[in-house]
């Protein structure tokens, strides 16, 4: 059991210091000292002190969401595996429960936002519905096809079985991370889909569905970020902890890989300007494409096809 | 009997002016206006006791004169007459001023909406929170209102978008938040060094640009006649002001494209710019740096020095990141056929400074109406034709590019400390006196008349901003909302300009 704990500690403990990473690697590539690593974990903590103010036209929706999303989050991640040990939670098929727990997260926000009347947060609205919509069939094809391979359908199964193959799953393996990074950028609206430094409001996707947020509410949802950033980051690390290993291996790759993860998200903010939003989609079928590419290679490689 | 042509800053004494009957002056004036070398830089009224007296004054590119004419009319009578803008668009801005502040009324006039809400507007019911919009009744259509509280800390505008989903179909952009009456207090404070300082706050990002308009008007009108080492320090502050300003504009694009090497490393360029402004004459954003009638602040080999060791550093770092933004496929994807104004459009609503240019329509002061040394440089406006933010950014660069030749030219041969400059004289009475500059933005104009006395009694303004905002309008339509804010920093239009 305590070993099952072990993933969500360390997922824990890599979203205190996972934007923080972000915003140094892009402050050290402009040139600029910048913030020490844990300045946005010691902003959410003012904002968690602070009270929230609610507009007079919200109703108990807008007060709900940030605690379900929140809490749907805290959900998602007992079901992340830490290299061959079992998440907390772990059965046939889990993670179809998780990609479900996230978006039923989303839904909230997203009906929160339009609870606000406001035109700008409808309209960020529907921009991060659509692109939630979008990013879902990558996450799908990508997982059934490892289901396919390895013949489990939990997380834990899956990560565990992986490993055991050819240097071919090293190969998937990176592809893999390759998508999931994607994903975690379009599910925590980073670039280039979506700028979360930006002071624009017409040209937000999430930033701008949170706009009437505040206080303690502001810093669930912000939190809600790193959380979701570590545990994308936990994901890809498993395609990289071999089994067998123990802890003091496990542990140290498993923080390199988030560190390296952060490290990536930075240097992509640092060089490159973000998407014009109608480019967005696009990009994001790219990535089912990637995903149906790993498909097919898994069903050549399985002989189901020949 | 004809329009009668002065330089630029030249003054005249206003009985010379010829007064045509309404009808008359309307013809003539939208007449040269369908002429592209010919384009209106101010159509004011002057409110004289029973009276209005509409000048007009239309700038001619072949030969550098400004044609002047005037009409008298009865804004009492409150009967409508016929506008120039039903006959061409460019003049929809000045109409809509006269309309405003004298309560004239247009049988044809296509857009008469209020334009700055002035203190002394005719109609005090028309109020900032009654504008009339323009709406389209649609269940398919959405609208997006922006401001007039700026999401960053510029100025105040209101922004009113008619959406299709992501797509702007109309924006209507209000303005007048920023008014403070300036042109009224031109008259009002009497002293010269009050009227210098007023000048230097029109717009606070164009202080070289408006103060040197001033001083160049008053000088005119004082029958001074401006020594070397006047003109060439005013020319070298043009030219400086015009690169930090650039510079400042391609780190904002940068900025709002996310592109953060850009932004800081352009931001990070622009530092030393104003800086020197500070060495020069103690204030980063070059107020105090020009007085009409004399050079408090002279160009001395110490000040040359200093911008040759500025641009010493400061042109290859801005080469090599301007080469590094405009080979990234990501910023071009985000600035190529964005935000596209056609020179067609650019004509119709007479467009200025390097918003025309980037549609291929020539407006550049310096080089049609020459002021300052720039008679002496062989000045030659850089054109772009594609009227889109990728033209806007590359105008950016080319003219910080060209600006700092100019400099380099000039400080090889600082003219001698044994200049001695004539008194100011009293200002001409009865007179009338026009004066351009090309600010960075466009082209500044600003227009005196003295009463008997020699006192001044009216002082107009106009900004480039006044007919630019009409571009960013037409530029964003059928672009993605989300495009909007790149369009509107590739413009950076003046609020408090078009305010006044």
């Amino acid at each position: 059991m305590m070993m099952r704990v072990l993933s969500i500690l360390l997922i824990l403990l890599t979203s205190f210091f996972f934007t923080g990473i972000i915003v140094r690697t892009k402050s050290i590539f402009s040139g600029r000292k910048g913030p020490g690593i844990m300045q946005p974990m010691k902003d959410i903590f003012r904002s968690l002190r602070k009270g929230s103010v609610y507009s007079e036209t919200t109703s108990f929706i807008f007060q709900l969401a940030p605690t379900i999303y929140m809490a749907t989050l805290l959900m998602a991640i007992l079901f992340i595996p830490f290299g061959n040990q079992k998440g907390v939670l772990s059965f046939n098929g889990d993670f179809v429960l998780f990609a479900y727990l996230l978006a039923l997260g989303k839904f909230f926000m997203v009906i929160a936002s339009l609870d606000t009347g406001s035109s700008f947060e409808g309209m960020g609205a529907s921009r991060e519905a659509l692109y939630s919509m979008l990013v879902e069939p990558a996450f799908f094809i990508l997982m059934g096809s490892f289901a396919l391979l390895t013949g489990y359908t939990s997380f834990a199964g899956i990560f565990g079985a992986l490993h055991f193959g050819s240097y071919i799953s090293y190969g998937l393996g990176i592809l893999a991370s390759f998508v999931f990074i994607t994903i975690a950028l379009i599910e925590n609206s980073r670039m280039p889909v979506d700028d979360p430094k930006t002071h624009l409001e017409l040209t937000m996707i999430h930033e701008v569905m949170i706009l009437d947020n505040s206080g303690y509410d502001l810093g669930l949802v912000l939190y809600g970020t790193n959380l979701k950033f570590a545990m994308y980051g936990a994901i890809i690390a498993n395609f990289f902890l071999t089994p067998g290993y123990e802890w003091y291996f496990s542990v140290p790759i498993y923080i390199t890989v988030q560190v390296g993860f952060a490290v990536i998200v930075g240097t992509i903010e640092s060089f490159s300007a973000r998407f014009r939003m109608n480019h967005n989609p696009q990009f994001i079928f790219m990535f089912t494409s990637i995903s149906l590419l790993i498909f097919l290679g898994i069903l050549l490689g399985t002989g189901k096809i020949s | 009997m004809n329009a009668i042509p002065i330089k630029n800053n030249q003054t005249l004494k206003i009985q010379d002016i010829p007064v045509f009957p309404y009808e008359e002056f309307l013809e003539l004036n939208t007449g040269m206006a369908s002429d592209v070398y010919l384009h209106c830089v101010n159509y004011f009224g002057h409110l004289l006791d029973d009276h209005l007296r509409l000048y007009c004054c239309m700038a001619d590119d072949t030969n550098g004169n400004i044609l002047i004419s005037s009409a008298v009319i009865n804004p009492g009578s409150g009967l409508p007459i016929p506008s120039f803008t039903a006959r061409h668009f460019a003049f929809h801005v000045f109409e809509r001023e006269l309309h405003e502040n004298f309560g004239i009324q247009y049988t044809d006039h296509p857009w008469l909406k209020p334009l700055r809400y002035s203190h002394n507007r005719a109609d005090l019911h028309s109020e900032i929170g009654n504008y009339p919009f323009y709406r389209i009744e649609s269940e398919e259509l959405h609208e997006v209102g922006v401001g007039p509280i700026h999401a960053g800390i510029i100025e105040p505008g209101h922004f009113r978008f008619i959406c299709n989903g992501e797509q702007i179909l109309h924006l209507e952009i209000q303005l007048g938040f920023q008014h403070r009456g300036i042109e009224q207090l031109f008259p009002e404070k009497k002293t010269l060094l009050q009227r210098n300082i007023l000048a230097e706050n029109i717009a606070g990002d164009t202080v070289i640009g408006h103060t040197v308009a001033f001083a160049d008007l008053w000088e005119s009108l004082c029958d001074f006649k401006a020594g070397d080492d006047i003109l060439y320090a005013r020319t070298i502050a043009s030219e400086l002001e015009r690169i930090a300003i650039h510079t400042g504009d391609l780190s904002a694009i940068c900025t709002d494209v996310a592109y953060q090497l850009g932004s800081a490393v352009f931001g990070r360029l622009r530092t030393p710019v104003i800086n020197t402004f500070q060495v020069w004459c103690g204030n980063r954003l070059a107020k105090s740096l020009i007085r009409a009638g004399r050079n408090p602040y002279p160009v001395t080999p110490d000040i040359a020095d200093a911008l040759n060791r500025l641009f010493d550093a400061y042109e290859p770092d801005l080469n090599e990141m301007y080469q590094r933004m405009k080979t990234l496929p990501s910023v071009l994807a985000r600035l190529e056929r964005t935000g596209t104004v056609t020179q067609e459009q650019a004509e119709r609503i007479g467009a200025v400074g390097p918003a025309a240019r980037t549609s291929g329509l020539i407006r550049d002061i310096r080089w049609t109406h020459p002021y300052l040394r720039y008679g002496h440089i062989p000045h030659q406006p850089i054109v772009k034709h594609h009227g889109d933010v990728y033209s806007r950014t590359q105008i950016r660069k080319q003219e910080i590019s060209q600006s700092i030749r100019y400099i380099r030219n000039l400080i090889g041969e600082i003219p001698g400390t044994g200049i001695t400059n004539s008194e100011l004289k009293a200002p001409m009475a009865n007179a009338f006196v026009l004066s351009l500059t090309e600010g960075w933005r466009g082209e500044i104009c600003h227009c005196a008349i003295t009463d008997s006395a020699g006192d001044l009694i009216l002082y107009k303004i106009k900004d480039p901003s006044l007919h630019n905002w009409t571009a960013l309008a037409l530029a964003v339509r059928n672009n993605d909302i989300s495009d909007f804010p790149i369009c509107n920093k590739s413009f950076n239009l003046s609020y408090c300009g078009h305010d006044l």
